[in-house]
């Protein structure tokens, strides 16, 4: 688990604004009560049920279990690092777990708030892709259960704010210059207007820290997938375009502000001997800006993503291979950082 | 004059609630206010409360909340109170209510996605299941093991009958 996230590579379309592309999908099987209604036994069978068709899909990748339930915090802490479970999962009760391909850009969650949610991740601005290997691993999934479904309101879910599509397309945005330049609440009204919306790095209730923004669709029933995916697919290359042009006006006539900010954030992220958390994605979303740039030859986008992730603090633990304190973290976070920015 | 979201008196305090960039208003009458500023409700439970009050169903009558699904077991006042539905059949026991509620949040009322391969229909055939499930639960709650094991061969029977 400790490499081989292949969303955070870097690449695709747009990858230095877009860090990722995401598509989910809420599937609940007809039998069974939702899982807030579900008592112990009914949550065992259904683990037990969609366990055993995941590892016999038709076809699709292979996918390995980690049961969530009898996983240490830490350890659940680090799958929530990876975006691979939600925060709901992972404090969750009784028996659920998530499955997961090889490349981690796959994983399908077990007895979450909907019986399955199964998701896509990619690297850049890539919906497409996202769409078409979810659409085939639901299609997979629904060869051998059937969902919970009416012709009318589609596929049904724990809450109405999830029924018909049950689909969650969301693009994570890496806007520091509109953040700088505080154009970001222009485009965070305008989204909501139109009924998307705006999330921090680790979703519902986070806040938007290191300058990520998600974007996601609200609205699931009476669209098609395909709309809700060009909707996305019509606006964020608008934001896109934003913040490339206001990073072009901070080069043209801030560059040597920029040119500082950027390298003091290098500096104390080479040199500091505690950091928190926090601080950490503050200075290297300007590294990850600067890298974007060419202002940091030495730096790609790949390990700017990775420190972002492996600074986490499960991560850290993970590294260091101990369980560490707050303070702790923090002596070894910049430990980390001084090591992989020791060259750049 | 606004209502009290959560009694239906008038609402005298108005709070602004700002989430990173989300701004949310809500109407309260005194006591409630006073209660809500010492506990703040989880933000699931009262974006729920505030889709509900939007839609107009903020302000309905008791005795509709008792309106109760007979496969799952859940009441309307149950699915307000937590966000969430107990099973697939709530959709059609509470559709007088639900329908509004959708409309508000989605701006539309009927699936224009993807179809399931297999029968589509196939789904309402299931919630059977779902009835049989929670009266076993029920069963083993009041220990009639008798009642219950056979519920558990019925259960087992229709599943590999629909498996078939």
């Amino acid at each position: 688990m400790q490499t081989g996230c292949e969303w955070l590579r870097g690449t695709g379309p747009d990858a230095e604004i877009v860090v990722s592309s995401r598509i989910r999908l809420a599937r609940n099987l007809a039998q069974f009560p939702f899982i807030s209604r579900a008592d112990e036994p009914t949550r065992n069978d259904l683990e037990k049920l969609l366990y055993e068709k995941l590892q016999d899909l038709p076809a699709g990748p292979r996918l390995s279990y980690f049961d969530v339930r009898n996983l240490s915090d830490l350890d659940r802490q680090f799958l929530m690092e990876r975006q691979l479970i939600s925060k709901e999962l992972a404090d969750g009760e009784g028996a659920r777990g998530v499955a997961v391909d090889q490349g981690q850009s796959v994983s399908v969650m077990i007895n979450e708030e909907d019986h399955l949610r199964m998701q896509v991740v990619r690297s850049g601005f890539s919906l497409d892709e996202c769409w078409k290997d979810i659409d085939q691993l639901d299609d997979a999934i629904e060869e051998d259960v059937t969902y919970a479904f009416s012709e009318d309101l589609g596929y049904l879910t724990a809450c109405p704010t999830n029924v018909g599509t049950g689909i969650r397309v969301s693009v994570m945005l890496h806007l520091p210059a509109l953040h700088m330049t505080k154009e970001i609440q222009k485009v965070l009204g305008a989204l909501q207007k139109i009924s998307l919306a705006v999330r921090g790095l680790y979703g519902e209730g986070s806040s938007a820290s290191g300058q990520f923004f998600q974007v996601s669709n609200q609205i699931t029933l009476g669209q098609s997938e395909q709309q809700i995916i060009d909707k996305l697919h019509e606006v964020v290359p608008n934001i896109i375009s934003y913040e490339r042009r206001v990073r072009e006006a901070l080069l043209k006539d801030n560059r040597a502000k920029l040119h500082d900010q950027i390298s003091r954030a290098t500096g104390i992220l080479q040199k500091a001997q505690t950091i928190s958390s926090e601080e950490t994605m503050d200075l290297l979303s300007s590294v990850r800006l600067g890298v974007s740039l060419g202002m940091l030859d030495d730096l790609d986008l790949l390990s700017v993503n990775e420190l972002f992730i492996h600074t986490q603090p499960s991560h850290l633990q993970k590294i260091r291979g101990e369980s560490l304190d707050s303070g702790e973290r923090n002596a070894a976070r910049a430990a980390y950082l001084r090591l992989r920015l020791a060259e750049a | 004059m606004k209502k009290c979201r959560r009694c239906s008196k008038p609402a005298t305090l108005h709070i602004t609630e700002i989430h990173d960039s989300t701004v949310q208003k809500i109407h309260l009458c005194e006591n409630c206010a006073s209660e809500y500023l010492e506990t703040s409700a989880p933000p699931d439970e009262d974006e729920m409360e505030a889709l509900l009050e939007e839609a107009g169903l903020g302000e309905l009558e008791d005795e509709q909340d008792e309106l109760t699904c007979p496969n799952c077991g859940i009441t309307y006042r149950e699915f307000r109170k937590q966000g969430r539905l107990g099973c697939p059949h709530d959709y059609v026991v509470f559709k007088e209510r639900l329908v509004p509620l959708l409309e508000n949040i989605h701006e539309s009322t009927h699936h224009a996605g993807k179809f399931p391969k297999r029968a589509p229909d196939a789904s309402h055939k299931q919630y059977e299941l779902i009835k049989m499930r929670n009266d076993l639960r029920i069963a083993v709650e009041k220990e009639d093991y008798e009642a219950a094991a056979q519920l558990r061969d019925d259960i087992r029977q229709l599943e590999e009958r629909q498996s078939e």
